[in-house]
């Protein structure tokens, strides 16, 4: 499925296209909206920051973008193609997604990584990423493969989540607040590897964070939200320096 | 079957004496404010009169043989054993429509049971004929009383399961995982609970106490030697129908956990 005409028309060819395209979207939980009539364009760039206040429906729309969910309403397009258009396995092997908190599967760290591997149709066809240079990619030694992974400190998991993300060979992946759960110092240190990650090999990277800090640092584009509604979007620069509504200076102040 | 003549007969008189047994259990449940003794009482009411019922019931089918009649017993028994199975207890969390669970349980055992008896009854032990309600009844009713517990057990445990492993099979599923994939250990772990009862069961058979109808073929009667070879077919036979009715729960229920764009289904509120 990955490997037919759906990867070489991805649309790279195109870099003004958009990466993702949220037309009307609308979230539900029972009598609760979560998003509402949302309509975002998210460009091709490094590294895309959802950020807003608790409760604004970060994480519940990234949760849309490798079809965790599927919206009320309205429609996501990736690649310029609805989202549902894709087989959903093979579309989440594209589109990563990293939890906030870690979860470890049983056994060593090589075991998780090549869990990932295993769980796809393509593994006959595409050759598998070497484990040790996945690792290393995450900032984590070869030393770790043989490691127990439930026993890691908690940054260390995370780092073995993106890791096993990054075994699929996604061209996306989301990361839902993925510093939060980490002491300041180690949530640096994982987040300049995400930027190098994305970097080196050409992952999208969209991540939803509450540490303002880390959007400017990381991000190249920036999205403000707030109570389910889009607030603004624009590159991080303008948003940071610049920002047009008078909520986004407001949050921004408020958490300086 | 024979030998009725050398069983003792239990009269009226030793009925209502060993009513004396439950009003212990009252007194007791009265004595340290259990809040029992109400349930003790109901229930010894209610047990008279069900099994009275029953003993009627079959003493009009066996004195009435008829091939349908027979099958509209199993039928009553299996539609009890599975509103038995699908009851919400309290505390504990089965998630899904109750006419979901209903629906799943009822054909299982429905599958699993009525395979086990046909071949218990047909290939084993030869009765004729076919019907003959003096072995299908009781033989079907504990293989669905087992297999009832079977089910209950692995319905409950996968749900607590899919909901305590949440994070783990959602972030399978985030890989490209399969549901079935997904909800391996969930789907391993309810089977294993359900079965648990069952490997127990034939590992002390005997040994601490002997079986209900191995009792009651050695009170009637009938030679121990006989009684046990049939207590052996009642034990196979009961781990094999639990073991079917528990797998086809377990995995028919686990689809209900996910949407067929594999994602997991919104949770039921219990």
């Amino acid at each position: 499925m990955l490997n037919g005409p759906d990867r070489a028309s991805l649309g790279r060819d195109d870099p003004a296209s958009p990466l993702f395209s949220l037309r009307h979207v609308t979230q539900q939980r029972g009598d609760v909206t979560i998003l509402s009539d949302l309509t975002l364009d998210l460009p091709r760039t490094e590294v895309t920051a959802l950020i807003g206040p608790s409760g604004a429906g970060k994480t519940s729309l990234i949760r849309l973008l490798n079809r965790l969910d599927d919206p009320s309403a309205g429609d996501v397009l990736f690649d310029g193609k609805p989202i549902t258009s894709y087989p959903v396995f093979a579309l989440r092997r594209r589109v990563g997604f990293v939890f906030q908190r870690p979860t470890m599967f049983d056994g060593t760290v090589a075991d998780n990584l090549r869990v990932a591997v295993s769980l796809g149709a393509e593994r006959q066809t595409t050759e598998t990423p070497d484990v040790a240079r996945v690792l290393e990619a995450v900032g984590l030694d070869g030393e770790y493969a043989t490691r127990q992974a439930d026993r890691l400190s908690g940054g260390e998991q995370q780092r073995v989540s993106i890791a096993r993300a990054l075994m699929t060979r996604p061209d996306v992946l989301l990361l839902d607040e993925p510093t939060s759960a980490l002491d300041p110092e180690v949530a640096e240190r994982l987040l300049s590897t995400v930027v190098q990650l994305s970097r080196d090999r050409g992952v999208a990277v969209v991540m939803v964070t509450h540490r303002l800090s880390e959007a400017q640092r990381a991000s190249t584009f920036t999205v403000m939200l707030e109570a389910g509604r889009l607030v603004e979007a624009g590159t991080t620069k303008q948003i940071f320096s610049s920002a047009t509504q008078a909520r986004t200076r407001a949050y921004i102040a408020s958490t300086e | 079957m024979t030998a009725a003549g050398n069983t003792l007969d239990v009269s009226y008189v030793g009925l209502a004496s060993a009513s004396a047994l439950v009003l212990v259990a009252v007194a007791i449940s009265m004595w340290q404010q259990l809040g029992l003794a109400r349930g003790f009482i109901v229930g010894a009411v209610r047990a008279f009169v069900q099994l009275f019922a029953v003993g009627y019931i079959l003493v009009y089918l066996f004195l009435n043989p008829r091939w349908w009649l027979v099958l509209l017993a199993l039928a009553v028994m299996l539609v009890a054993a599975t509103g038995t199975a699908t009851r919400r207890r309290p505390g504990k969390a089965v998630r899904g429509s109750r006419r979901v669970l209903w629906t799943i349980s009822g054909s299982a055992m429905l599958l699993s049971a009525g395979l086990t008896l046909a071949y218990v009854t047909q290939l084993v032990v030869h009765v004729r004929p076919w019907y003959d309600p003096r072995y299908l009844i009781p033989l079907f009713g504990m293989i669905v009383g087992n297999a009832m517990n079977g089910a209950a057990l692995a319905a409950e445990r996968l749900a607590s399961e899919m909901d305590s492993r949440r994070g783990e099979v959602e972030a399978y599923l985030a890989l490209g995982a399969l549901p079935a994939r997904a909800a391996a250990e969930p789907v391993r772990r309810a089977l294993v609970a359900s079965l648990i009862p069952s490997v127990n069961g034939l590992m002390v058979v005997g040994l601490v106490q002997l079986p209900g109808m191995m009792t009651g073929q050695i009170l009637a009667g009938q030679s121990p030697l006989l009684a046990v070879r049939y207590q052996i077919v009642v034990a196979f036979m009961l781990a094999g129908a639990t073991a079917m009715t528990s797998a086809i729960v377990v995995l028919w229920y686990r689809r209900t956990f996910f949407t067929p764009a594999a994602q997991l289904a919104a949770r039921v509120p219990v």
